[in-house]
């Protein structure tokens, strides 16, 4: 996918991605002549399909994790997420966030939670010493 | 206006180089892999993860290093049939040294598959999903040196298309039918779609012989195509079924140079 200014005839250069936590996605891209800037939004079924490629928007700056896809994307069966943590571990480096989200995955499951929320998480990180996961 | 092909500045998202670096990834892991063969069948429910715990077992107790991976995304058994536990980290060590992934040791016991993201639609993306975890079974699990990696297919032939999509090479194909002319009906599509692809077929293995099933699959399938019937198990196999179908697998014929 690439993107012209049609008025400068110039492709446009991707500048930016966010991931605003619903599920969707915003890349903007800038005209390097003109400087005007436009956003791409998908939703989340959009979205999804990209990510079921293995592929990053604006491209990788670390190479996959090993087990990326299925540890950031598969329901182990053993915890719900909740939206609002659904989100919160999105902001996770997608290079640590398999291994953030099975110590949250493995505290609620030693309590018998069954749905982390951003209340379970921030109780998990004082209790384990995880401040900044 | 100018068109996509018209466009030439670099794409810093660079979504084809990303596809090519999962490719040389998959490829580098298996490059020490000597062989690899996928079991496949057309028709559910013919034996066929049986047949290649089983077949695997048997090549490791001839003195084989053989890893299993169990593309049956949806229905997980292998792990079951190796006896290895669900929580170990891929690959696990399974019954007489047998390597194993399977994604049964990632979601919990009896639980279905499923993904995160939006429920409706799904059916868009989930394909993808899956051809991407078995990408990552492919070149994520550190097997070590290998002489045998037993593919152990689901039925139909989609997984077996993902998977020459991501080897690039379309890998050896050994097919399980039982007698039922049903069976080889199915079977036979989903060897000539192999065959389409370019796999070498290996021979056939008739599952569930000598018992209730009535027909004659394994030799219809063997004439038409022209390849053997390496085995055909009865109902209360032994060790020696496997292991004599191990030494009949390992002393197949490769007709392609770059078949592994």
């Amino acid at each position: 996918m690439k993107f012209l200014c049609v008025e400068c005839d110039q492709q446009m250069a991707f500048a930016e991605r966010e991931l605003p936590g619903d599920g969707t996605l915003a890349a903007t891209f800038k005209c390097p002549k003109c400087g005007r800037v436009v956003a791409m939004l998908t939703n989340p079924m959009e979205t999804q399909l990209v990510s079921s490629l293995g592929v990053e928007i604006g491209g990788r700056t670390i190479p996959a994790e090993p087990f990326e896809m299925i540890r950031t994307n598969v329901v182990t069966g053993g915890l719900a997420w909740s939206s609002d943590a659904q989100e919160r571990l999105s902001r996770v480096p997608s290079f640590v966030r398999g291994m953030v989200k099975k110590i949250y995955a493995d505290y609620a499951k030693e309590r018998g939670i069954t749905e982390s929320t951003p209340a379970l998480m921030d109780t998990a990180r004082a209790e384990l010493g995880l401040e900044g996961m | 206006m100018r068109t996509y092909h018209q466009l030439t500045d670099p794409d810093r998202s660079g979504l084809a180089d990303q596809i090519g670096a999962q490719r040389k990834r998959v490829a580098e892991r298996l490059a020490a892999v000597q062989r690899i063969v996928a079991v496949m069948s057309g028709k559910g429910g013919v034996g066929k993860s049986y047949v290649t715990a089983h077949l695997a077992r048997g090549l490791a107790r001839a003195g084989r290093s053989v890893g299993v991976l169990d593309a049956d995304l949806n229905g997980p058994t292998i792990p079951g049939l190796l006896q290895v536990s669900p929580t170990v980290q891929p690959p696990a060590m399974g019954l007489d040294g047998v390597k194993c992934v399977s994604m049964g040791q990632f979601i919990a016991e009896g639980a279905p598959l499923a993904f995160t993201g939006p429920a409706a639609e799904s059916f868009v993306w989930r394909g993808a999903m899956e051809a991407s975890a078995l990408r990552e079974f492919l070149g994520d699990v550190e097997w070590g040196d290998l002489e045998v990696l037993l593919l152990d297919l689901p039925p139909g032939m989609q997984r077996y298309i993902e998977l020459c999509d991501i080897l690039g090479n379309p890998p050896a194909v050994l097919t399980v039918t039982i007698p039922t002319p049903e069976s080889r009906d199915a079977v036979r599509r989903a060897m000539r779609a192999a065959v389409d692809h370019g796999s070498d077929l290996l021979g056939i293995v008739e599952n569930m012989v000598g018992g209730e099933l009535k027909g004659t699959a394994g030799d219809d399938l063997a004439a038409e195509f022209a390849i053997p019937v390496v085995a055909r198990i009865p109902w209360h196999p032994t060790a020696d079924t496997w292991d004599q179908l191990g030494a009949r697998i390992s002393g197949a014929r490769r007709t392609t140079d770059d078949a592994r």
